[in-house]
């Protein structure tokens, strides 16, 4: 198929993207707001557009994945999708999947999870799931959400990851909303994408047992390898895929910065904030406004939770006094789960900045350029005398935004 | 950036009608345009609002502007006397409507189609969606019709696209009694 542009949601593009990539096996279950996702991928298997591909059909997520374990298990290259309950559902067979150090790609449309019972969008779902040895990565719009696709391939079958991706769209705000996406053509992605070749896999010729029973006395080790895979090889493997992407079709998402972040006008910034997802991308006109106000102010984009951008963090300037994240989910009790992350790896700084957690946008709350601004504006006005001063409440760290009181103050 | 907002019920097709509008200023990347419906379950008959953005530059902004520049209402029996709260000052509504006589109160500048009989004459059904994009092509002037009957040809059948594309090009000469 020929390069073109398309106007098409980020639900096609990840079908497009799946289809481009040439995974054998696809099973998937349907869920808002995820839903065109698998019937487009039917369509194609149905149509003769993916002619090398299973479509299996199922009864659950749980059987979902689990029939994608038994094809990346033979060696097939395999692709999946699912989102909020759907994901909770699969959980029992993540940890099979990530633990066999199979490479299997699957989207998540973030949406909230029950009760209150809601098809909107948060981070819940995926938050949930961080320690479930799958990488994570939350894309910013169609565009990358089809690149990232191809991209994850690249990443999880290199034999110095062997991991699972799941790659994470906001709910309706990417999932459904329609924009221009360039779609490459099927002879560049080859060149970029060659065949998933692997020794990890049921063979009558090379027997070796797969997706393993262990215990104690090696148990460890094997875990170990996985850690520290991911730890310390991901992250060159991750900005060397995007850097050759880059080379192929002419677009990246920051492998200068390593590619499990970006740095948005962090330069000099004293106030940065984090984000994940498609916030980023109105937090950056919030930023830019702030800027031509002469307000030093930046944004950090998390992309990878896991690998976590711990180094990118650590390579932010002592000029940075207050740094807020913002979550769009909550462990009732404590805090954000971003927030909790980000503040582990700023300890290991000498003067890491005051840290601010700003929780909103759960459940489809919208997050406007209005609440941003607020929150710059709160972060800016704790630096006094070139140093910041947390709030005197204990609790006054982790902020839930945009709440229905807030006009009647 | 240029937002307009549709409103209409579910069936009328008031989503395709955004993301058509999307899809042409978008052709060949001439605009940047984001299309999305009102998020969330779709009934038929409910009101439906979806919403178009379009600008000269990539959109960074993903929240729903609360106000827009024009608001096309595809079914008069949706108007209520806040329905102008959703316009910029100087915005304009477009509104499918037999008796513009009645709309004589409303402060924005109003622009009518009839645009259910002329659905119903060219394509016996009462979906209005793509006359009132045609209004809404002859009241903006930043739609280029060559590039609308392409995209029209693309996502409708060949009986039905001949159908729409009559629809577009009489709304587009009838609206606001033919005035630019």
């Amino acid at each position: 198929m020929e390069a073109r542009k398309e106007f098409i949601s980020g639900n096609e593009a990840v079908a497009i993207g799946a289809m481009l990539a040439r995974p054998q096996v696809v099973s998937a279950y349907p869920i808002s707001p995820q839903t065109i996702v698998v019937e487009k991928l039917a369509e194609y298997v149905e149509s003769g557009l993916m002619k090398n591909c299973s479509y299996i059909r199922v009864e659950s997520e749980h059987s979902a994945l689990a029939a994608v374990l038994g094809a990346v298990a033979t060696g097939a290259r395999t692709f999946t999708a699912t989102s909020s309950h759907g994901l909770m559902y699969m959980a029992e067979v993540l940890p099979f999947v990530s633990g066999s150090r199979f490479p299997v790609v699957m989207m998540n449309a973030n949406r909230a999870l029950a009760v209150p019972w809601s098809i909107f969008t948060d981070q819940s779902d995926s938050m949930m799931l961080l320690n479930s040895g799958w990488l994570q990565v939350y894309v910013e719009d169609a565009q990358e959400a089809l690149d990232m696709v191809i991209q994850s391939y690249r990443i999880a079958e290199d034999p110095a990851v062997m991991s699972p991706i799941m790659i994470n769209l906001d709910g309706f705000v990417l999932t459904h909303t329609y924009e221009l996406v360039d779609i490459p053509a099927q002879a560049q992605v080859d060149k970029y994408l060659p065949p998933y070749k692997t020794g990890n896999k049921m063979s009558i010729d090379q027997p070796l047992g797969v997706c393993i029973g262990i215990t104690p006395d090696l148990n460890t080790e094997f875990r170990y390898r996985q850690h520290v895979d991911q730890l310390r090889n991901a992250p060159g493997v991750i900005a060397g895929a995007d850097r050759e992407f880059g080379e192929v079709f002419g677009r990246s998402y920051g492998s200068q910065g390593g590619g499990l972040s970006e740095k948005y006008r962090c330069e000099d910034a004293e106030v940065v904030l984090v984000t994940l997802g498609s916030i980023s991308m109105t937090a950056r006109t919030v930023v830019d406004k702030l800027r031509d106000a002469g307000r030093k102010v930046g944004l950090f984009k998390i992309r990878f939770m896991r690998p976590f951008p711990m180094q990118d963090l650590l390579s932010l300037g002592d000029q940075v006094k207050v740094l807020g994240v913002l979550d769009k989910n909550i462990s009732p009790g404590y805090e954000g789960t971003v927030f909790s992350q980000v503040n582990s790896a700023l300890s290991r700084k000498a003067n890491p900045p005051r840290t601010m957690n700003y929780v909103g946008g759960l459940a489809g709350r919208e997050i406007t350029t209005r609440s941003l601004e607020k929150i710059f504006s709160e972060m800016l006005g704790m630096i006094r005398d070139g140093k910041a001063e947390l709030p005197p409440d204990p609790n006054g760290r982790v902020k839930f935004i945009n709440m229905r009181w807030e006009d009647h103050e | 950036m240029i937002n307009v907002r549709w409103y209409g019920r579910g069936g009328q097709g008031a989503f395709t009608a955004a993301r058509l509008l999307g899809q042409i200023v978008s052709t060949e990347g001439k605009q940047f345009a984001l299309a999305s419906p009102s998020f969330g379950p779709e009934r038929r008959g409910a009101p439906v609002w979806s919403f178009t953005r379009i600008d000269k530059t990539k959109i960074l902004d993903r929240s729903q502007p609360p106000q827009c520049d024009y608001l096309i209402v595809l079914d008069e029996t949706l108007v209520s006397d806040t329905l102008e709260n959703f316009l910029t000052d100087d915005g304009v509504l477009i509104l499918n409507t037999a008796r513009p006589g009645k709309y004589g109160y409303v402060k924005h500048r109003l622009v009518t189609l009839d645009a259910t009989r002329m659905s119903l004459e060219i394509m016996s059904r009462a979906i209005t969606n793509v006359p009132m994009l045609g209004a809404f092509a002859r009241i903006s002037g930043i739609v280029d019709l060559d590039d609308a009957e392409a995209a029209l040809k693309k996502s409708f059948p060949e009986a039905l696209y001949e159908k729409n594309r009559q629809l577009l090009l009489k709304a587009f000469a009838e609206a606001d009694g033919g005035a630019a």
